[in-house]
């Protein structure tokens, strides 16, 4: 029996608490990103934002989440039950796996694997799954067409992404994300590689369907796209999804550029600061951005957006990809191999 | 151990038993669904025997992008799903005969593990010692080493295979009016506007 315990349930038990102590925050962050979100947006257009419910709004996401899981769960006649409530789920579910192999402090991480940074892009990946099969098992106009859109846009702006990465890789030498954070110490990413850096965040606004490339839920033209047919927790789950998304691409900009838990100076006194700290400040920075362009730019033309994807990044990125290997063979920059 | 081998009896049966639907399954988009999950679990039995690199290129690549235009391809089918059905005992054969001859050679194979002296040596000493060196790594040595060649052609073979699928698809249609970005920021305000004084009552 103690023997099962020690090899068996305390193991299991442990991954558990861990994945706890990282779901949480992580859906705080998500439901307060919405608040942000909307604050950061109305002060931008000189508004209050949502102030009226508890101190400055702030209990606002929490009667969001009360309302949608009171509100009925409408599953249209024509939809193909299963896929239409499968869906939500695996954009949501998607969402959270990505996160358990983001180092977000040294050693502070679910599962440090040395493929780190290739399940993250197979995870995120996957993702446009959720919207292609609500789209199709709505069996209804707009959401179907907002689903082709998604899809045609996320396969085209994942190439630029794997570019990206493999600039990263070959400045790093390993495809552990605690690795890539630790090869930072010196110089974060995005002073040498800050043409991959501007590529990779614009690329992630992209693959998260965040403004200016929301074009499959494009108010004007498709009411809002994908998740038209659904209401009540189906809703809240891809709004969730979406938003815990948009987390996941900061972290991983963060990590893959901007030095993840390292202190921007290596002083005594920023070392103090928990590492965990600077992660989230980083990450909220990006977030910042995302939501800053939301305000700002208008919406991408179809042709345009396509145009940027495969005209534009795919050969700036393929380009630097060889630049930088060709740099690291002349100068002799190999990284060390760190297994 | 135990943990392993459950995991391994999970993954193996959800692959095979959605392999069963793929063929069996009435609508084709769960064809290609179930065609998903069995990739996914595939994936899932590659990181069972350590094959880490591999199974997350399985996902990036089957799963991630040639599942995607599938599904893409089979939802905008507009198919009559009776007429299909009817088609099913027609290729039965042809399917079984494919079938019979991939689990021969697959017999084959292993049958010579068992049997072949020199292979049960092969076995035992892989290419590279795994210690310390991730397969990723072990991968890119045996790749870029001895089998750069061989690496290099199958690239070209793809290469030509995109090649190909433009020419076959590309057709440059006439009355189509592009954006040119470059006309549009070289255009200058004195090329296209003018600006003239006109009198009362008469025109340009």
């Amino acid at each position: 029996m103690v023997e099962f315990w020690w090899s068996y349930a305390w193991p299991t038990l442990w991954i558990v608490i861990q994945i706890l102590f990282l779901v949480v925050p992580l859906l705080i962050v998500v439901a307060y990103l919405t608040y942000a979100e909307r604050m950061v947006i109305g002060f931008m257009q000189l508004r209050m934002g949502p102030n009226v419910v508890g101190p400055f709004g702030l209990l606002q996401p929490f009667a969001d989440a009360l309302k949608l899981m009171t509100k009925e769960l409408i599953i249209p006649t024509g939809a193909n039950r299963v896929v239409f409530l499968m869906a939500p789920m695996l954009t949501f579910v998607l969402a959270m796996v990505g996160w358990a192999v983001i180092p977000v402090s040294e050693g502070w991480v679910i599962s440090d694997i040395n493929v780190g940074v290739l399940y993250l892009f197979a995870i995120s990946s996957l993702g446009v799954y959720g919207i292609i099969m609500a789209g199709w098992a709505s069996n209804s106009k707009y959401p179907f067409l907002g689903a082709l859109r998604s899809a045609a846009q996320m396969v085209s702006y994942e190439v630029s992404i794997g570019f990206v990465i493999i600039t990263v890789l070959l400045a790093v030498g390993s495809l552990n994300l605690t690795d890539i954070v630790l090869a930072q110490k010196n110089v974060w990413f995005f002073i040498p590689l800050l043409p991959m850096f501007i590529v990779f965040v614009i690329s992630a606004l992209a693959e998260t369907n965040r403004a200016p490339f929301d074009l499959p839920e494009a108010e004007a033209e498709l009411v809002t796209g994908y998740n038209v047919e659904y209401s009540a927790m189906a809703f809240a789950l891809f709004f969730l999804g979406e938003y815990a998304n948009m987390v996941l691409m900061s972290g991983m900009t963060v990590i893959l550029f901007l030095g993840g838990w390292l202190p921007p100076f290596d002083i005594t006194i920023l070392n103090w600061i928990p590492g965990v700290v600077w992660f989230s400040l980083k990450v909220s920075l990006i977030l910042f951005v995302f939501l800053w362009v939301r305000a700002t730019l208008p919406r991408y033309r179809y042709d345009q957006l396509m145009r940027l994807g495969w005209k534009v990044f795919l050969p700036l990125s393929l380009g630097w990809v060889v630049i930088t290997a060709g740099a690291i063979v002349i100068f002799d920059w190999y990284p060390g191999i760190v297994n | 151990m135990i943990i392993q081998a459950l995991a391994f009896y999970l993954f193996a049966g959800v692959a095979v038993a959605s392999a069963v639907m793929v063929i069996s399954a009435r609508n084709p988009v769960h064809s290609v669904l179930f065609l998903i999950l069995a990739f996914f679990n595939s994936a899932g039995l590659f990181v069972l025997i350590g094959a880490e690199f591999l199974a997350m290129i399985l996902v990036v690549v089957y799963v991630g992008a040639v599942a995607v235009l599938f599904l893409f391809v089979v939802m905008m089918l507009d198919i009559n799903f009776a007429e299909m059905r009817e088609g099913f005992l027609q290729y039965l054969p042809i399917g079984a005969l494919i079938g019979i001859i991939l689990a021969a050679e697959l017999i084959l194979v292993f049958g010579s593990w068992a049997v072949s002296p020199e292979s049960a040596q092969v076995l035992a000493a892989p290419t590279l010692p795994a210690d310390g060196v991730t397969n990723t790594h072990a991968l890119g040595n045996v790749i870029y080493t001895e089998y750069v060649y061989l690496f290099q052609a199958s690239g070209l073979v793809l290469l030509v295979a995109m090649i190909g699928a433009i020419v076959l698809t590309l057709r440059h249609r006439p009355d189509v009016r592009r954006q040119k970005i470059s006309d549009q920021v070289e255009r200058r305000r004195e090329d296209v506007i003018e600006i003239r004084d006109i009198t009362t009552g008469s025109g340009v």
